[in-house]
């Protein structure tokens, strides 16, 4: 499973009820799972985008991606191949900043332009955005002063402009 | 005007005539409103099954959407079945659901169930109306949606409250739906390179199915084969859509069809496959299927190319349209049509020829009691010397699969079946559909005895509304399906298979009528249906004569022995090479059949 790549879905919806729950349950009802998840409103207060990140093997990508297509909320799907996108995430975390670590913790942020968003006696929350790599490298160095909690947005992305 | 009156007079500006409801607390405004339009017939089933199989009759045979409705909570649970049945045969259906009013929605109120949410996965689009203003725009869509493209279900979830409100309405005479386009470009590129493919091809056939009866291709399809010269084998859901009469014609092909069909599609060099899904009932072995052809694939729904077998040639068109133009190109490269005489694939035809001769379409008749084969070649011939059309129904299991085989189909829409989803009880309600759209057709459900009693109920309907539906009930006291499968797999160990009272002794023959049951005459005369048995063969031809030419709903049962199977058979998940032509009892523990369906 992991030697498969994640591929990004940047999915146009009509901003209705029940379109969440048509798009999940064609991935459910399916066996398909669903790595990321997001949705929110774009610039055209009834239409929403959803990007979905997946890990699926490329004949299952082309099911999935047609099974999207005939639902008659979807308004257009746009099918990211590597390079072709700008994506950013958002983390919030809690962690461990004591008086022996917080230094570090600080100094880590700093390198990661992480901002710090809420402080307490013993322990802070981290507000950090970007792409995989940096997220999950950051993630990983934090990890060794004791992570209280953690939260994703799930990919957003956009078209790189061309031209 | 109210909602409900909305909901009806947009209805009837979509050209709706009929629907099967059965009222209750949460869709009574509706039948209130109903019961007031002059242009909608509203027919009550005796249950919300029979109401929607019924409505999916009425669309098998017009082409256009059936409409049912039901209550909320369990009326609507009823309907499911049919859902998931449209949806998976691609057939036009419109469910109106009564629900509790928008205030109560989510409380666990009285007959509640969240109906859109259930329906969710078995529906091509569906709707919980909150706004009265939005029931003219709803309907539209609904209609629209349910009818084009690929056809299939589409819910309108309709609150109480909603119902009852009261509003000017606006009626929209146009759809705007941007993320439905059903219509597809014609890939003129795509279409040469078919012919190219079919112009090399030196064993070239047709797999054709549902989508020629939905697109109403079937004359496209035609010219296309007397231009071309090549045969055709369909699909169960395809039966009719080009005659089983003609030279060219295969019948069906896949689990119980023709030797020859089965040899022909799969021994093909060149396949095309149109308005098909590649049927886990049709390929088997799905891997092994066509393997050593050229898949050129037609279908409207590009989630149908690839999905379960990989093609060559990818064309997503309206069928209709993309014949038409293949017809043209034909015509234009100079392929006249020919009525007879056909000689574009003179081996191939030979070698087609040669498995007919050695493989024909068999059984062991008898004198001691009646094959249900036999039963059905004698409803084809009776049933061709009545001047009315005729529209064959099933339910499923054994007889539906003889339907199919021992009835020779000319027109499309005359076999009308649940294929899909294979939904037991959906014989004799379709048939009411049928007659409801063509109330002087000749309209016979072949059923079963398990398959007919799951909706006996609707002999009230039929008889009240003056439907002249009819069943032929091949009575074999067992679930005759089952019983071949424990016979195939399971040593003939009966588990549930049984349907008469095994406290009370069981005679095979059916001689001692006392212990067949249950007495369908007595249940049929309670409905006031008249029912005739038959148990001799010497008494069967003055019976169905009787039944044929019956213009009211009538029941014929023939007694038919439970020993016999549905042959041809290539068991799930096996090749066209494993099929089965001979009785298997002696040699069955020889086959080995894999785990499948």
């Amino acid at each position: 499973m992991e030697s498969i790549p994640r591929h990004t879905l940047s999915v146009l919806v009509e901003n209705k009820f029940g379109v969440l729950a048509r798009v999940a349950g064609m991935f459910s009802g399916r066996g398909y799972n669903i790595h990321t998840l997001n949705v929110g409103p774009t610039h055209h207060p009834d239409v929403s985008r959803m990007t979905i990140v997946l890990k699926e093997k490329e004949n299952v990508l082309e099911q999935i991606i047609k099974q999207l297509e005939k639902l008659v909320d979807v308004i257009e799907i746009h099918d990211f191949r590597i390079g072709e996108n700008v994506e950013r995430e958002l983390i919030l975390m809690r962690v461990k900043a004591d008086r022996e670590n917080r230094a570090e913790v600080i100094e880590l942020c700093d390198l990661f332009r992480a901002k710090i968003v809420d402080v307490g006696i013993d322990e802070i929350t981290v507000e950090i955005s970007g792409d995989d790599s940096k997220m999950n490298k950051f993630v990983a160095l934090m990890e060794r002063f004791e992570i209280s909690a953690l939260t994703r947005t799930g990919k957003i992305a956009l078209k790189r402009i061309t031209g | 005007m109210t909602g409900a009156e909305i909901l009806v007079e947009a209805m009837e500006r979509e050209g709706v005539d009929t629907i099967f409801a059965y009222p209750g607390g949460a869709s009574m405004p509706i039948h209130q409103a109903l019961s007031k339009s002059s242009a909608i017939r509203t027919i009550l089933p005796r249950h919300e099954q029979g109401g929607s199989f019924a409505a999916e009759g009425y669309a098998r045979a017009t082409g256009r959407a059936g409409v049912c409705m039901g209550t909320s909570g369990p009326g609507a649970t009823n309907m499911v079945t049919a859902i998931a049945d449209a949806f998976l045969d691609s057939t036009p259906l419109v469910v109106i659901s009564g629900q509790v009013p928008t205030f109560m929605i989510g409380r666990g109120a009285f007959q509640e169930t969240d109906f859109y949410g259930m329906t969710l996965p078995c529906v091509k689009h569906s709707y919980l109306v909150t706004d009265i203003n939005d029931i003219p725009r709803v309907v539209k869509e609904a209609f629209h949606i349910a009818q084009t493209g690929r056809p299939g279900p589409v819910v309108i979830d309709m609150p109480k409250d909603v119902q009852e409100g009261k509003a000017q309405p606006v009626f929209p005479d146009s759809i705007n739906l941007r993320g439905y386009t059903p219509e597809r470009e014609l890939d003129e590129v795509a279409l040469n390179e078919l012919l190219g493919f079919v112009k090399d091809a030196k064993r070239p056939m047709i797999y054709c199915g549902g989508g020629i009866i939905s697109s109403e291709a079937h004359e496209e399809l035609m010219e296309f084969v007397e231009r071309s010269g090549i045969p055709v084998a369909t699909t169960l859901m395809g039966v009719g859509c080009f005659p089983e009469t003609h030279e060219m014609s295969l019948k069906w092909l896949g689990m119980h069809g023709t030797v020859y069909a089965n040899n022909a599609v799969n021994e093909a060099d060149v396949l095309l496959a149109l308005g098909v899904r590649f049927d886990d009932r049709v390929t088997g072995k799905v891997e092994k299927f066509a393997e050593h052809g050229t898949i050129i694939h037609i279908d409207i729904d590009n989630s149908e190319i690839n999905k379960n077998k990989s093609v060559r040639l990818p064309i997503i068109a309206n069928v209709k349209e993309a014949l038409a133009r293949l017809n043209q190109l034909l015509a234009d490269a100079g392929h006249e049509r020919k009525k007879a005489g056909f000689d574009a694939f003179p081996a191939w035809y030979e070698q087609i020829a040669t498995w007919k001769k050695d493989s024909p379409m068999k059984y062991q008749d008898s004198d001691e009691h009646i094959q249900p084969q036999y039963a059905i070649q004698e409803l084809y011939k009776a049933c061709q010397k009545d001047p009315r059309e005729t529209y064959i129904t099933t339910g499923v299991g054994q007889h539906q699969m003889w339907a199919g085989q021992w009835y020779e189909y000319d027109k499309p829409r005359r076999f009308i079946t649940s294929a899909g989803l294979g939904s037991m009880g959906y014989g004799y309600p379709a048939a009411m559909g049928v007659c409801a759209a063509f109330p002087d057709a000749n309209v016979i459900d072949i059923d079963g005895d398990g398959s007919f009693l799951m909706n006996i109920q609707e002999l009230a309907c039929a008889k009240v509304e003056k439907l002249a539906a009819k069943a032929l009930v091949l009575n074999n006291q067992h679930l005759g399906m089952v019983v071949q499968w424990e016979d195939l797999k399971y040593d003939s160990n009966r588990a549930q298979t049984f349907l008469a009272d095994p406290d009370d002794g069981y005679d095979p023959t059916h001689k001692d009528e006392s212990k067949i049951f249950p007495d369908y005459p007595t249940m049929c005369a309670g409905f006031r249906v008249e029912c005739r048995r038959v148990i001799h063969k010497k008494d069967l031809a003055a019976a169905m004569e009787w039944f044929v030419a019956a213009k009211e709903a009538v029941v014929l049962e023939v007694m038919v022995p439970y020993t016999e199977h549905v042959l041809p058979m290539i068991p799930g998940g096996m090749t066209y090479k494993d099929i089965i032509t001979e009785p298997f009892m002696e040699k069955r523990h020889e086959i080995n059949i894999p785990t499948a369906l």
